[in-house]
């Protein structure tokens, strides 16, 4: 679905880096969409992490469980509903909610699940993205969503305050929030928020729910 | 009581006369050591006959159990004394094999019930002199994990690294897992189900009419009478074989073709490759299996249901769980197909247990775990490898 490095390197993507230092040592960390488990591998090695996962494709789930890795096939839109509340100490859900049927339901699991979720998006509302619509008049093809239309696995694309609006209407708290420029700089929730929209590539968001 | 040492996979130095039967070794449980049976009765006395293969550490925490299949038996990686052939999982157990020997300590015996050696219906009831045929009660997958239970407690093994087996096996390594969570490190599980399909009991209601249709089965007296149902067991065989393997591996390996013949003979000897493949099946195997075992081995299956052990929740079956599983499925086998093996996946899930789960696409039906699957070896190996650093093995 995105492309990612090879799993043996523990030079992250910029995104999956970000999350990674977010994450506290020996907890039990869920990553849905864990592609060939880059995150899973160096969450395990660095920070003794009961690390889990659970990817789409077949191919990454056997180079993962390959690797040692505890990891299943498995659906966000249909098998995180399997799981206890509150199993894990951080649920993870990386570049993968575009992708999903019901993203609105994804999150409600995610909360369900998790003490605290980390979210990666890609942001629809990227200056790049907003050009290509207006002046092409074509749906946009970025660097960072390299696919066309007509084969796109991502299916609900949003913007990072269309992000902000879902968790409103969810009540979640949002505890963190940070945007990734194109050349891998992060923008602070201090940033003025239309600039983060305009400039921030990707966002990553740390959510709990509104009672904790 | 065995020596560490002596656990080395070395056979016990005996002469060829006076070797035991199946050249296997042989433990012997008294009448004050029962084993106790689902059905509520017990078999005492009772042997198991099992095969080592490697060295058990000083810690003795290195050991693998391998549970067999249906017509399996413990000679999993050397040579099977009827058949002269090689062990049936010798692609997977062995020096530098995914269950590297040079690692681990690897177990297996013949199942309660089996007929390779351990107490089952062709071996002698020492009450009456005679094979206990179907007089011995009816055997379940957990009586057969409670023997092999038995057998490590004799053997002063602790607990499992790792319980592993495929289709019948499997199903012992889930009730391993479920009846003695602490004994087990890890458990995978391969090409199985929580419970027996309504059609797999149906084709093994299909096997076992065969073999009591047979005029030779005499009610299941058949050794006492120097006879042996050969044509229902080799029907039983042939029906079941069906069911391992799948319609596009037929079809590449046999099609149409026509065996020893350029035209069809407008009879009814065997045309078909395909057909001559599984009259071969089948009469080889009644040379190296007990048509009464099959019987108890088949009814073992068919009252397999975790579940319905369990409140009809198999969440509940595994609760608490600290094992490391590691479920395989193969996408072309429809005996034991990947939705019943994702059903175990979810229950574990359930129960927030720590799970891989890997499908492996193959053609070659529900044998595949017996094959050279690369994935699955390198899943397996993966797998093992990680927990064996967990458990500090390296």
């Amino acid at each position: 679905m995105i492309e990612k490095p090879p799993a043996k390197s523990l030079a992250l993507r910029k995104d999956l880096q970000l999350i990674a230092d977010m994450i506290e040592p020996n907890c039990r960390v869920l990553d849905i969409g864990c592609g060939e488990g880059e995150l899973l591998h160096q969450l395990a090695e660095t920070k003794g992490v009961d690390a889990r996962g659970i990817e789409l494709s077949q191919a990454g789930v056997n180079l993962c469980v390959s690797q040692g890795l505890s990891v299943v096939q498995g659906d966000a839109d249909s098998d995180l509903i399997n799981y206890p509340d509150n199993s894990f100490d951080v649920v993870i859900l990386s570049q993968t909610i575009q992708a999903t049927q019901k993203p609105r339901a994804v999150l409600e699991q995610l909360l369900r699940i998790g003490d605290k979720v980390i979210i990666s998006i890609p942001n629809f509302g990227y200056w790049r993205v907003r050009l290509q619509l207006l002046f092409n008049g074509t749906m946009p093809v970025t660097r960072n969503l390299q696919e066309s239309w007509y084969d796109t696995p991502n299916i609900h694309f949003c913007t990072i305050r269309d992000f902000e609006h879902l968790c409103d209407a969810l009540k979640v708290n949002i505890k963190k929030e940070i945007a990734i420029d194109s050349r891998g700089h992060t923008m602070a929730v201090s940033s003025w928020r239309p600039l983060m929209n305009l400039f921030g590539e990707k966002a990553v968001f740390v959510l709990t729910k509104k009672n904790t | 009581m065995v020596k560490t040492a002596e656990a080395g996979g070395k056979r016990p130095k005996v002469s060829a006369k006076e070797a035991p039967a199946f050249s296997s070794r042989v433990i012997k449980f008294g009448e004050d050591e029962p084993l106790k049976l689902d059905c509520g009765e017990e078999i005492a006395p009772l042997e198991i006959a099992y095969q080592t293969y490697g060295t058990l550490n000083r810690d003795r925490s290195n050991a693998i159990y391998i549970c067999h299949a249906l017509t399996g038996d413990q000679h999993v990686a050397s040579d099977h004394p009827a058949t002269k052939r090689p062990g049936w999982w010798t692609l997977m157990v062995g020096p530098g094999k995914p269950i590297d020997t040079n690692r681990y300590f690897v177990i297996c015996a013949n199942v309660v019930g089996g007929c390779m050696g351990t107490t089952g219906p062709s071996t002698l009831n020492p009450k009456t002199g005679k094979p206990h045929g179907i007089e011995l009660p009816v055997i379940t997958i957990a009586d057969m994990v409670r023997a092999q239970a038995m057998l490590l407690d004799k053997l002063e093994i602790p607990d499992l690294f790792c319980v592993i087996g495929g289709s019948m096996g499997g199903m012992q390594v889930l009730q391993w897992a479920v009846d003695y969570p602490s004994r087990v490190f890890t458990a995978v599980p391969i090409a199985t189900a929580a419970k027996h399909s309504s059609q797999n009991i149906a084709f093994h209601e299909v096997g076992r009419q065969a073999i009591v249709a047979d005029n030779d089965w005499l009610g299941g007296e058949y050794l006492n009478h120097d006879t042996n149902p050969r044509k229902g067991l080799a029907v039983a065989r042939m029906a079941a074989h069906i069911t391992y393997l799948s319609d596009g591996a037929l079809q590449r390996k046999f099609g149409r073709n026509l065996q020893d013949r350029d035209v069809i003979t407008y009879g009814f000897d065997a045309d078909f490759q395909v057909e001559s493949y599984l009259r071969y099946q089948g009469s080889t195997f009644v040379d190296r299996f007990d048509a009464n075992s099959y019987l108890y081995m088949t009814r073992a299956m068919d009252y397999f249901d975790l579940a319905g052990d369990h409140g009809g929740v198999l969440a509940n079956a595994f609760s608490g769980t600290t094992t490391r599983f590691c479920i395989v499925s193969f996408t072309s086998d429809w005996l034991f197909p990947t939705e019943g093996n994702r059903e175990i996946v979810h229950a574990l899930n359930a129960v927030a247990a720590d799970v891989s789960f890997v499908e492996i696409e193959t053609d070659h039906g529900h044998d595949s775990f017996l094959l050279e699957t690369t994935e699955m070896f390198a899943t397996i190996s993966g797998f093992l490898t990680a927990a064996a650093r967990r458990r500090g093995l390296d």
